[in-house]
Order: structure tokens, then C-alpha cells, then sequence
């Protein structure tokens, strides 16, 4: 069986003008980078105010419905910052980011991420009014912030390893299973 | 001046330790950014609160003494974490213009942060006119944005 590859799309982008623009751009690519960086600040740092809610480790007394609806704007604009400059950068540097084993984990955390956002969405979620004012929310809303807390901590330290090119395909010899997993190409 | 102390810094084992690993920079930066994830939190929802913008149906008090904790926790570790980086490379950041911009931003917002601030929020009963909390948010959150831009250009630089 053939594997799925975006290889040559990731090549394609990376021959577009705007990539190579991005990628040689003196001030333009750092500038993305920090905001990427620092809408963190927003983005995951208004997720980690709601997740210790959901714990019952901080604001218990704020309602978990004034909560959302009070800082969910600014995580929904934080996010958007995020998925905008995060892609900007993925199309600066296709090629070498789809075939970095860090990007890959943090893409796949980035769907845990989302999965267990709406498994809490459709579930604790959906019955607030019966938990909105406990101290200590239920279980499976505990489980879910928790579960948050770790994957976005993994992303992070994903995101931040994709600098570094220990597992790069250039970087021969590699162990069978890195180059399996950066979709290394051998070649000819 | 101030050049024999980064010598020495540089030189020192910590430091040493650090430069010569081949991942101890990037293990010790990551748990610096999760700091700052954290430190962001706490920050924010305050300061959203003095500007009238996040939790206004909390008093400021509460909403701030909640945040204490994580504000000071994260704090420590983005101290302990980016003095460890910063021994790593110290000779190069005593030349980082972005080095000493976050310096200077860093002393000033924790200077304002554990004095000014600290005193505005945690009054029991507004005493200010209102102007001047979005006034004290404006500044925390104007400081707190210089000392993490600054950090992130030292990468760039030099």
C-alpha cells in the first residue's frame, strides 16, 4: 500500500513566491513568529484560567458559564492569530516542516486537542446548568481539563522543537523508525 | 563593567552544563514557555478585569487574589528557567540589545506589579476613580508585552 503524502504539494508551496518571500524575508518572518509566540500568551494562557475552573483549583466562585462567555471571545480571537501566523510559518518552510517528526506530534496533538474539546462540547458541556456554580465541577468536565492541560503543554514543547533539526531527513543516519515517521524520502 | 560578571557567568558550571548539552537549551526553553502560557493567564484575566473588559461580574479583588498564586508560581519558574538559559549565553546577551530592553521591561513590570497593581487590585473597596484602573491594566499589560517581545527578538539577534 502507498502511503499518503502531501510531499508534493509541500513542495509546490514552498516554490510559490509568497513562500520564498516569507522564507527570506529579513523582519517578516521573525515578526510572525513572535506573535505566534506571544498570542500563547492569550490563546493558551486563557485556556490554562478555564482548565484550573474546571479543576476547582482557581476562581471557583466565578459561574463556569460567565467564564466562558467572558474570556471565550478573546480565546476564539487568540486562537485565530494562532491558526493564521501558525500557517504562515508552515508555508514560509513547507518542506522541512511537514518532514519534522516534532511538527507531526504537535499536528497530532493539535486533533487530541480538538477531540477532547468537543467530547467536553458535547457532553459535561451540554448539562451546565446542573454543575455551572459547583466548587469542584464533575468528573468527566475534570477529566477533559485535565486531558487539555496536558496536550497543550505537549504542543508547546512540540512547536517549540520543530527549530531544532536532531531527526531531520538531512540529518542521515537515522534511526528506521525516524525516518519512517518524517516520512523521510530515500534518495536515489 | 558589568562585562567580568557575564565572563563569569558563562563560565560558570551551570552554564557550561548547559552549553555543552546537546538539549538541556531546549528542554529549559520549553518549560520557560510553559511559563509562559501560564504567566499569560494570570496576567490577562486581571488585567482584563482593570480594563473592564473580561470578568466583570467579579470584584477585582476576588478575581486578582485567585491569580496570586499562579502569577508568583509562574513567575518563579520563569525566573529559575531563564537565569539557567541565560548563564548558557551570557556573553552573547551582554551584547543583545533585546537582552537589556527585557532586563529593564522585566525589573519595571515586577516593580509595578507586586507595588502599584498589587495595591490597586487587592483593595477591598474601589478607592479610584475609574479611569485609573484601565489606566493600571494598560500599563501592566504594555510592560508584561515589552519584556516578552524583547525575550523572543534575543533569539533573533546576534
Amino acid at each position: 500500500m502507498k502511503a499518503v503524502t502531501l510531499l508534493p504539494f509541500c513542495q509546490w508551496l514552498a516554490s510559490t513566491r509568497g513562500s520564498i518571500a516569507l522564507h527570506e524575508s529579513l523582519y517578516m518572518y521573525p515578526l510572525v513568529e513572535s506573535v505566534h509566540v506571544l498570542t500563547l500568551c492569550v490563546f493558551v494562557g486563557l485556556t490554562v484560567v478555564l482548565d484550573l475552573r474546571l479543576l476547582g483549583l482557581a476562581w471557583r466562585r466565578v459561574p463556569l458559564s460567565e467564564l466562558s462567555a467572558r474570556l471565550g471571545p478573546w480565546m476564539i480571537a487568540g486562537f485565530a492569530v494562532m491558526v493564521v501566523t501558525g500557517s504562515l510559518l508552515f508555508y514560509a518552510i513547507p518542506v522541512r516542516t511537514y518532514q519534522n517528526i516534532f511538527f507531526r506530534i504537535k499536528v497530532v496533538m493539535l486533533a487530541l486537542a480538538g477531540l477532547n474539546a468537543w467530547m467536553f462540547q458535547v457532553r459535561p458541556y451540554r448539562r451546565l446548568a446542573e454543575w455551572d456554580l459547583d466548587l469542584v465541577p464533575p468528573r468527566a468536565a475534570r477529566r477533559a481539563a485535565a486531558a487539555s492541560l496536558v496536550l497543550w503543554a505537549l504542543i508547546i514543547v512540540a512547536g517549540r522543537m520543530i527549530a531544532y533539526n536532531w531527526f531531520d531527513c538531512d540529518q542521515q543516519p537515522q534511526t528506521a523508525i525516524v525516518n519512517r515517521l518524517a516520512g523521510c524520502v530515500a534518495t536515489p | 563593567m558589568l562585562l567580568p560578571f557575564f565572563q563569569w557567568c558563562e563560565a560558570s558550571p551551570l552554564g557550561t552544563a548547559i552549553r555543552t548539552s546537546p538539549w538541556a537549551f531546549a528542554v529549559i526553553e520549553s518549560v520557560h514557555l510553559l511559563g509562559l502560557a501560564v504567566i499569560g493567564g494570570a496576567v490577562l484575566v486581571v488585567d482584563l478585569r482593570l480594563l473592564g473588559l473580561g470578568l466583570r461580574r467579579q470584584s477585582l479583588a476576588d478575581v486578582a487574589r485567585e491569580a496570586q498564586p499562579w502569577l508568583v508560581g509562574s513567575l518563579i519558574v520563569m525566573l529559575a528557567t531563564g537565569v539557567a538559559l541565560f548563564l548558557s549565553e551570557s556573553i552573547k546577551c551582554y551584547y543583545s540589545t533585546p537582552f537589556w530592553t527585557k532586563m529593564t521591561c522585566l525589573l519595571l513590570a515586577i516593580v509595578f506589579t507586586f507595588t502599584v497593581r498589587r495595591r490597586v487590585t487587592m483593595a477591598e473597596r474601589p478607592t479610584l476613580r475609574p479611569m485609573w484602573y484601565r489606566v493600571v491594566g494598560l500599563v501592566s499589560l504594555m510592560l508584561w508585552f515589552g519584556v516578552g517581545a524583547s525575550g523572543r527578538w534575543i533569539g533573533f539577534s546576534g
